[in-house]
């Protein structure tokens, strides 16, 4: 067991004396630095000396302790029963703890550079936008650079593999819907409209609402990782430079994918949703058959579809988003993180605002 | 009459924002050279090359590709068409990760050509035998060395059989015999293919066994901007040159603090 490192501070004939026992490494340093640096500043006006003969060790981080203290005391100090390594080991240490601190890099987050970063941000998305635009266009000449392979490769990722999540979700929405407007509903003796109720809940808002939120959190994310990590290796550059468009090879195919998925898991999902609430109507009492005819009055095939179109769109935001998120990745290893949660942050947000423009739109046209 | 320039690039500058790169680079390639452009840390190289395959478009200056302006006055379409004269290899290979090496290298063959699938993998097959790799045609890019991406990467910039190469930093991560492999690959290509080769790299080595003639780049070519100060015969710019960065650079000394 090593001997713990010890400071000792004495005075003889006038001059301050620090003695250290024991090993000065970096542990040893660590364990007296403050008290050596309040005794080097203490000592500050008379000479100071600093005796090694009862250190076991001492290295170039033991020597930074030494010349920090001489720096606290203002002038250098007599070295004593140090070897010639250990001298020259505190010159080394004396100008790098001389040198000057440079002053931080001055932070440009004024309001003028979160404005002008805001707008690069929307110009960015703007030319995001018509690059995919000009690429759709483009497609008939460019069939080959989208490839169909990719394409039913992102279908069963983003589709198949989101149903069991999709039922499991819907399943219990509709669960603790039925159940938490049950007890208010019954006070009424309304309480058989829980079915309507949650029917046109689901089919209407929560299905595409919640299938996009899906899609967003387990597709975007992972479009986003996707095209980060080909970008931050240079395979987008490739791309470019082979003269096949990155936006027809990777974003086209993963934005058809969704479009086409999200109406079957947000159906998926409603059904599920159907399914939890009869469990609970069940519960209460209610017949099989009063549910049924209930659920079947509630919403009619317009609000179905306008629920299916709405997901689509909704389809059509997260994938873009997590499509963007992942070519605009930056560099170094915390780049593609930041293009996930972008990606996923981005689609639920653009969601909810798609949802307020659709409740708009359908009022006006009266569906 | 002697062949025509394959690369022309009139007086390319770069500027980020307030920052200067480079400017006033330049320089000519002719066909069947192996062209370096090399330099120190933050020269600019790698934006160089970048502006002359495409992926930047210069600030000022002219860049003109087997006779068609790609970059500056008179740019027209030629741009987009230019990956048909070009391959790239990028610095780490950049193989598409989701592929075999055979598959990376038919892609640009599945998208610009008509070849039967049986003739796609042929060529693949050729080209991947050409760098070496031919056992390693059904191997995923995880599964192989640095060295080997690399040769794959050159096999499929190859898949074309474009007129002129892009190499960017071959030799970064290599041991020296790896590296000395692909020195002596680049040349013999050069030799069986006839293409024009354009290497960004900053291996003394590599330059010495490879450059018919370089063009070197510093970040204080002048006192507001990176550019060109020297550009020739490696051996000769070894032996002659007075400019100090020039002769610490193939020297291999640091830079005497004057």
């Amino acid at each position: 067991m090593p001997a713990p490192v010890r400071l000792s501070v004495m005075e003889q004939a006038g001059e301050v004396v620090l003695a250290v026992t024991g090993r000065l490494d970096a542990q040893g340093a660590g364990a007296i630095w403050n008290a050596t640096l309040r005794a080097g500043a203490a000592a500050r006006g008379r000479p100071l000396a600093i005796d090694l003969s009862a250190a076991s060790f001492c290295d170039l981080d033991g020597a930074t302790l030494l010349a920090a203290a001489e720096a606290a005391h203002g002038a250098p100090a007599t070295l004593r029963g140090a070897t010639e390594h250990v001298a020259a080991l505190l010159a080394r240490a004396r100008t790098g703890v001389a040198a000057p601190v440079p002053p931080p890099p001055a932070s440009h987050a004024g309001p003028r550079e979160t404005l002008a970063a805001a707008m690069a941000l929307v110009a960015g998305a703007i030319a995001y936008l018509g690059e995919t635009a000009i690429a759709l266009v483009h497609l008939p000449r460019h069939r080959r650079m989208f490839r169909v392979a990719d394409f039913l490769l992102y279908v069963l990722q983003s589709g198949a593999r989101s149903l069991p999540l999709a039922m499991l979700l819907g399943y219990l929405m509709g669960l603790i819907l039925a159940f938490q407007s049950e007890v208010p509903m019954r006070r009424y003796g309304a309480d058989l409209f829980v079915a309507d109720l949650v029917t046109i809940a689901l089919v209407r808002e929560l299905g595409p609402l919640l299938a996009a939120i899906i899609l967003s959190g387990r597709t975007a994310s992972a479009f986003a990782a996707e095209i980060g990590t080909m970008k931050v290796n240079e395979e987008v550059d490739a791309l470019t430079t082979m003269g096949i468009d990155p936006t027809v090879n990777l974003v086209l195919p993963r934005i058809a994918a969704v479009m086409l998925v999200m109406p079957v898991v947000t159906l998926v999902l409603e059904f599920a949703g159907l399914a939890g609430m009869t469990t609970v109507m069940r519960s209460f009492g209610f017949p099989l058959v009063t549910i049924l005819h209930e659920t079947q009055g509630a919403a009619d095939l317009t609000d179905l579809l306008g629920g299916l179109a709405k997901s689509m769109a909704f389809g059509l935001a997260v994938a873009a988003i997590g499509c963007r998120a992942g070519l605009a990745t930056g560099v170094g290893p915390r780049a593609v993180g930041l293009a996930a949660t972008a990606a996923v942050v981005g689609g639920i947000v653009s969601t909810i605002a798609l949802d307020g423009i659709f409740a708009l739109l359908f009022y006006r046209l009266g569906l | 009459m002697t062949e025509p320039p394959v690369i022309v690039a009139e007086a390319l500058a770069q500027r980020f924002g307030t920052r200067t790169i480079f400017r006033d680079v330049s320089f000519q390639v002719t066909p069947g050279e192996v062209f370096v452009i090399l330099g120190g840390s933050g020269c600019g190289k790698s934006t160089l090359m970048k502006q002359l395959i495409g992926l930047l478009t210069p600030t000022a200056g002219r860049i003109t590709v087997r006779g068609q302006v790609i970059a500056g006055p008179g740019a027209g379409k030629a741009r987009a068409a230019l990956h048909h004269d070009i391959g790239v290899m990028f610095q780490s290979g950049a193989l598409f990760g989701s592929m075999t090496l055979l598959e990376n290298v038919m892609l640009p063959l599945e998208v610009f050509t008509d070849l039967p699938p049986e003739g796609r993998a042929a060529v693949a097959r050729v080209k991947l035998a050409l760098v070496g790799l031919a056992d390693a045609a059904s191997l995923m890019p995880a599964e192989i060395s640095g060295g080997m991406a690399k040769r794959a990467g050159i096999a499929r910039a190859m898949a074309m059989d474009p007129p002129l190469l892009f190499l960017d930093e071959p030799s970064a991560g290599l041991d020296p015999i790896t590296s000395a492999g692909l020195d002596q690959l680049i040349l013999a290509l050069r030799r069986d293919l006839g293409a024009t080769f354009v290497v960004v790299t900053h291996e003394l080595a590599s330059i010495m066994a490879i450059a018919d003639r370089c063009l070197m780049l510093d970040r204080a070519a002048f006192p507001d901007a990176g550019g060109v100060i020297a550009e020739g015969d490696p051996r000769r710019l070894r032996e002659e040159s007075t400019h100090p960065t020039v002769r610490a650079f193939f020297r291999r000394e640091p830079l005497q603090a004057a």
